[in-house]
């Protein structure tokens, strides 16, 4: 009981520091200094009280079982606080609130946790990335269907999607911008021999990649990523040149509806109360429309876009048609075209609008 | 870092609290030397090794480490003895799909074996009985020498020596399980410490080391279990005459169910569960006495009493006008000749089941998670069913790229089976108790079901499709 209470303030506490430093980094400099003297006290705090964390945790664990649903929107805020300095926010990380997540960041891997929506949602994406992976290659290695073929994860977290495609024998390399997350998901590799091998795990940006190299990888994913991106468009752009040609893109985010504004932001920031106010935005969402014309126009085909539905009382996810809500896409990066000659380069246009042309062509 | 360390500590006595007494204090500071497998197997008997088996032959386990850890020494016969061996098991038709789908019952066919077409069973205490048959003459089942079955296996696991290792002669003798909660710096796996000192890790631990597991208690999962008062006696007996002898036989007296099983034309085996004071007896009295003692008690009409005897004669009118088309005629079990010398021996009987069969990182099956009478010759059979169940969920999870040892998967295989084997047990506890007594009502009330049981065919069907999965 006093664990609890004494918790309950220190939670809420904790939640407040989050928003605090949300805003703070929205705003710019003039709050930045109160949000770094609130972090200060933080480190105390967690410091003074550590029999706390572990009550605190289990708490969250019992709390999950109880609500799941809001459990998804707390998994999505703390993903969202952290991929939030994605790409331009980068420096303006705070490195004090980034310690305060060190303490929470071993939490990535309990299966029943606030991540346990994460863990489940495994079971449609891993099949999903396999399946649409393996209709491009004509045989595979059992047990090690992937192997060949290089991965990058885009925000990776700790590393949940990360480890079943290594797996599966591909190479990956999970990237995310929070220091504290590419710890934990290297030590938690760091126990298996065989994964060890196949992953790389690296604390950096999009761009960084994009700077080192280009048409690299088979498969990039950004799962859970995109609604938490400043620019998408720039997003895109950089998987799409580290992509090599013939390569997939997989998505996954939440879409543009009133539903989503009703169950993600009204229901669990409001009603359920576990979410701080103002972690999500919901203009951030990005609706599937908008998410295939941004792709076609950067050089990439959309080959599916499938909705994706989380039962709270299950705790499993399940394929629907309707995208209203989570949905995941995949798109392949179309094939060099060979400069050809101008002739049949017309030819081929004309063939393309004129169907008795093309009778011709193939003569 | 320190808040980590609180937690840890919490951790570490949580852990001790629920330490059972094979679980080490070893921490594992110095131990990523150790061999990480993804699944270790801990006992190496019918279930162990059929287990083994069926996941080295798996394609989606191709890419894994597995290993198998039985504390006796390997198993092969040079030649397939003369004698038959007094321990046999009945494999249903499902148990023969498992060891044939990889690839153990083409040896068990060029070895040794029997197939039953029907199976008779019938009351001591009156006319009732119930004849299990199949239209078509199927094989209703198969009854296997243990030695024969135990040879197929070691010869697969040997076929498969590039996916499974096997470890002969080796125990474990203690293991370390994962904190509940993942803890930032220790070890995910299990820890096993094996009796010459070297030491493991496993993804995923499959106790398949009988109903005194080990495992098991180190894991602190409760376990349901009685003993009966009743210890079963086994047998190799010759029959009088060669006879087609493709007729499982099983006759409730009071004191316990005397069952013979075919073993060729000329044998049968014998295993008669009764009272430990008869059992000591029968395995202690001369072979002549013996053969009279399991002839009278097939024959003898001693139990019949006029009362129950005129009731199911009226049932039996009744069902016959009812249902005038079939009534299978009674048969009669082959008479024995005499015993085989050495074959008797007795080992006490009872019940037992898991309240849990898996934790994070552990799973158990067969006898480890349930041990049932043999009264309905399933004890094997419900093992070789969690072995098809657990394949199946770990081999998805495999290609799913999951971590072998998490719960998601593992909880699928305990619903699986825990729905079938508590069935199972149930029903198998109930009957050794409604057939152990001779008061009147409880006998006129057996012998009218079994008749009625006897009468309505889809009923009948349903019993022999659970029974032969």
């Amino acid at each position: 009981m006093w664990g609890s209470r004494k918790l309950s303030s220190s939670g809420s506490r904790f939640l407040k520091v989050l928003r605090f430093g949300y805003l703070g980094t929205q705003s710019g400099c003039p709050r930045f200094t109160t949000s770094a003297v609130y972090s200060k006290n933080q480190i105390i705090w967690t410091l003074q009280i550590k029999p706390w964390i572990f009550h605190e945790y289990r708490i969250m664990w019992s709390k999950s079982y109880r609500i799941t649903f809001a459990c998804l929107n707390t998994m999505k805020s703390y993903r969202y606080l952290w991929t939030r300095p994605y790409s331009t926010f980068r420096t303006t990380v705070d490195s004090s609130e980034v310690k305060t997540f060190l303490a929470l960041a071993h939490r990535w891997w309990d299966e029943q946790g606030v991540y346990a929506p994460l863990h489940s949602m495994n079971d449609l994406r891993v099949p999903f990335i396999r399946d649409n992976l393996l209709k491009t290659v004509a045989n595979h290695q059992p047990g090690k269907p992937l192997s060949g073929m290089k991965i990058l994860d885009v925000g990776c977290g700790g590393g949940l999607l990360t480890e079943p495609l290594g797996r599966l024998g591909a190479s990956v390399i999970g990237i995310d911008p929070v220091d504290a997350n590419i710890k934990t998901a290297q030590l938690h590799k760091s126990f298996d021999p065989v994964l060890d091998k196949r992953i790389e795990y690296r604390a950096c940006s999009l761009e960084e990649i994009v700077e080192e190299t280009t048409e690299t990888f088979d498969a990039v994913i950004a799962s859970e990523v995109v609604e938490h991106v400043i620019d998408l468009e720039t997003f895109i752009q950089c998987c799409c040149q580290v992509l090599k040609p013939g390569g997939s893109l997989f998505i996954t985010t939440i879409n543009k509806t009133q539903l989503s504004y009703v169950l993600g932001i009204v229901f669990a920031e409001q009603i359920a109360g576990i979410v701080p106010k103002g972690t999500h935005t919901w203009d951030k969402f990005i609706s599937p429309e908008k998410l295939e014309s941004i792709m076609e126009s950067n050089g990439l085909s959309v080959q599916t876009v499938v909705g994706m539905l989380y039962n709270p009382f299950s705790g499993y996810w399940h394929w629907i048609e309707n995208t209203s809500l989570n949905y995941a896409a995949h798109a392949v990066k179309q094939e060099h075209l060979v400069p050809a000659e101008g002739e049949t380069e017309e030819l081929r246009v004309q063939a393309s609008t004129n169907p008795s042309m093309h009778e011709e062509l193939k003569k | 870092m320190a808040a980590l360390l609180a937690v840890r500590r919490c951790g570490a006595a949580r852990i001790a609290a629920r330490k059972g007494p094979l679980v080490s204090c070893r921490r594992w500071a110095g131990a990523p030397a150790d061999t990480v497998y993804d699944v270790v197997v801990s006992g190496g008997g019918l279930v162990g090794a059929a287990m083994a088996c069926a996941l080295g032959h798996d394609i989606h386990f191709h890419d894994k480490k597995i290993l198998l850890l039985e504390a006796g020494p390997k198993k092969v016969l040079e030649k397939l003895p003369e004698t038959y061996s007094n321990r046999v098991s009945s494999i249903s038709p499902g148990s023969a799909t498992l060891l044939s789908s990889f690839g153990a019952w083409d040896h068990i066919c060029n070895m040794r074996y029997r197939a039953f077409r029907r199976m008779q069973v019938w009351d001591a205490c009156s006319e009732a009985l119930i004849m299990f048959d199949k239209d078509n003459l199927d094989d209703m089942g198969y009854i296997v020498e243990n030695d024969v079955i135990m040879h197929a296996l070691t010869k697969q696991l040997e076929a498969l020596s590039d996916q499974v290792t096997v470890l002969y002669r080796s125990k474990a003798v203690s293991y370390t399980w994962p904190y509940m909660l993942p803890v930032a710096d220790s070890s995910p796996w299990v820890h096993i410490t094996l009796g010459d000192g070297s030491t493991l890790q496993t993804k995923l631990l499959i106790a398949a080391d009988g109903h005194n597991s080990g495992v098991r208690q180190a894991a602190g999962i409760q376990n349901v279990s009685w003993n009966y008062d009743q210890s079963a006696v086994v047998a190799t007996l010759h029959l009088s005459e060669a006879t087609e002898n493709d007729v499982a036989w099983q006759r409730f007296l009071p004191s316990g169910p005397i069952a013979m099983l075919p073993l060729s034309d000329t044998m049968s085996s014998l295993v008669w569960s009764t009272s430990h004071e008869h059992a000591a007896e029968l395995v202690s009295m001369n072979e002549e006495n013996f053969v009279d003692a399991i002839n009278s008690a097939f024959w003898s009409d001693t139990n019949h009493t006029d009362f129950v005897d005129s009731a199911s004669s009226m049932l039996h009118y009744a069902i016959a006008f009812l249902k005038p088309t079939k009534g299978s005629a009674r048969q009669l079990p082959p008479s024995v000749a005499r015993v085989d010398t050495k074959s008797r021996v007795l080992f006490p009987l009872g019940l037992g089941h898991a309240a849990e069969y898996v934790r994070p990182r552990l799973a158990l099956i067969g006898d480890a998670a349930h041990r049932v009478h043999p009264l309905a010759g399933q004890g094997v059979n419900m093992g070789f069913g969690d072995i098809s169940s657990l394949v199946y969920h770990l081999s998805t999870a495999a290609f799913n790229g999951k971590d072998l040892g998490s719960m998601s998967h593992l909880t699928g295989y305990e619903t699986d089976r825990q729905r079938h084997n508590t069935a199972l047990l149930a029903a198998t506890d109930l009957l050794k108790r409604l057939y152990s007594t001779s008061a009147t009502p409880l006998v006129l009330l057996r012998t009218w079901g079994l008749q009625v049981t006897n009468a309505v065919s889809p009923l009948k069907e349903q019993i022999m499709a659970f029974a032969s999965r």
